[in-house]
């Protein structure tokens, strides 16, 4: 074992003060040290868009990132996106709603892609929601039943705001 | 599937980091990590230092300076596709950047990687051999000025010589008003493109005053399609015109690999010249995009 650097990262609000070592990917940290096992890994080299998690809020490949390079940073994984009672987000609720989700694999990097998209770009149409989820791989679903989670939850949220 | 170790430095301005670069340690630069890190996963690179640049803020932004924009080498793409200093005036790496990869990799990535990278399908390379640009390479030695069509020297290698660090790209503001086009040809959204096409053209009086043709994904690198450039410029626009410099883009030398073989990609390199030609043109006269 090389040497180890202490981090500090800021996970679904809670700081943790952790030993790394420098080539711990930052997928990899969450789900071994952090026991964070819904950040799922599947290509490991950026493609699949399976351990997609929020770095500063931005959708980012966790595999393709070190846990050191987290130091002082936050990070939102899917775990965070439930209520603490474990009442769904919405976007979870629709994916529910509309069978977004089969074997469940690449789900939790759709999540976070897709929190992202509801954040930045509300009134996103149906061709900017495929544009954006085309960095994350299905190989059940089809994409329809995701594309029809999202679609709801934005006009929901117009909904909301008017 | 997990990088193997190497010694993490982080240094906080360029002159630490190429001082480490100077050392003579096996020393690779992280910056966005959306090329290097896959490689590191797989073990292709096995470096024994990585000198990560993210903390160095002379090393990312992007300005204005007379007639040029300069960007540091660490600005990620995502910071260039939401730039009004880049949509205004480089309208063609505005419409270069959604191409490049995804949202989620666009939101690490950096211009500074990907020219690095060097791979021959990459969009903004190709950019900077349309507007030949320039790039700032800093060293303990110094630092030097290299022109794009001298940097991209073949399949994944660069002008840079192991002491050094590309800092920065400076770009040459186009006149207000030129026409631009960028178009790519991919299987699947965010594939790297087989061919990509990236065209500037200045109207002059009803003529084609100045225009830089470049080709993307063909061979080792980006090239530019100077022959077809002479042809145009001076002249007005006909069909028959574009289509023969069309022609001629389609006889750029190109490689046979597991996407496309040579002939594949000369014809797709003559449709997408033709196209992006045609919508560049539209532009620079101020006609709506089609």
């Amino acid at each position: 074992m090389s040497e180890t650097r202490q981090i500090t990262v800021t996970v679904n609000g809670t700081a943790h003060t952790a030993e790394v070592e420098p080539r711990t990917t930052l997928a990899d940290f969450l789900r071994h040290q952090l026991e964070l096992t819904g950040t799922h890994l599947g290509c490991e080299h950026g493609v699949c868009g399976a351990c997609t998690i929020l770095f500063d809020g931005y959708s980012t490949r966790a595999c393709l990132m070190l846990a050191v390079q987290t130091d002082g940073h936050a990070i939102t994984t899917v775990e965070g996106l439930a209520g603490k009672d474990g009442t769904l987000a919405p976007i979870q609720a629709a994916f529910q709603k509309h069978h977004g989700l089969q074997c469940g694999f690449c789900t939790p990097g759709m999540l976070m892609t897709l929190t992202e998209l509801l954040r930045d770009q509300p009134n996103a149409t149906e061709e900017e929601v495929r544009d954006v989820l085309s960095g994350n791989l299905c190989r059940c679903t089809g994409y329809s039943g995701i594309v029809d989670a999202a679609m709801e939850v934005l006009a929901q949220q117009r909904g909301k705001g008017a | 599937m997990k990088p193997a170790a190497f010694a993490y430095h982080t240094p906080s301005n360029i002159a630490e980091a190429v001082k480490i670069l100077a050392s003579g340690v096996d020393a690779r630069v992280l910056s966005g990590g959306q090329s290097l890190m896959p490689m590191m996963n797989f073990r292709f690179v096995l470096p024994d230092a990585l000198i990560d640049v993210n903390g160095i803020a002379e090393m990312s932004g992007i300005a204005v300076k007379g007639d040029r924009i300069e960007i540091g080498a660490a600005t990620r793409q995502r910071e260039l596709e939401f730039s009004d200093v880049i949509r205004t005036h480089i309208p063609l790496m505005r419409e270069a950047i959604p191409n490049i990869g995804h949202r989620q990799t666009r939101n690490r990535g950096t211009i500074g990687g990907s020219h690095v990278h060097a791979d021959p399908a990459a969009e903004l390379p190709l950019c900077s051999v349309t507007l030949d640009a320039e790039l700032t390479a800093q060293s303990v030695r110094g630092t030097r000025i290299i022109a794009m069509k001298d940097f991209a020297l073949g399949y994944m290698m660069t002008a840079l010589q192991p002491d050094e660090m590309l800092t920065k790209i400076s770009l040459p503001i186009w006149p207000k008003g030129h026409g631009y086009g960028f178009t790519e040809f991919t299987r699947r959204r965010g594939d790297f493109a087989i061919v990509a096409s990236s065209i500037l053209v200045h109207m002059n009086g009803g003529k084609i005053g100045r225009v830089a043709i470049a080709l993307g994904g063909m061979g080792q690198g980006p090239t530019r399609v100077r022959q077809a450039e002479a042809l145009l410029t001076g002249k007005a626009p006909t069909n028959e015109l574009i289509r023969e410099a069309a022609t001629i883009a389609g006889k750029t030398e190109a490689t046979v690999d597991i996407h496309a073989t040579n002939e594949y990609r000369q014809h797709l390199a003559k449709l997408l010249t033709a196209k992006t030609l045609l919508k560049a043109i539209a532009r620079a006269e101020g006609k709506p995009d089609v």
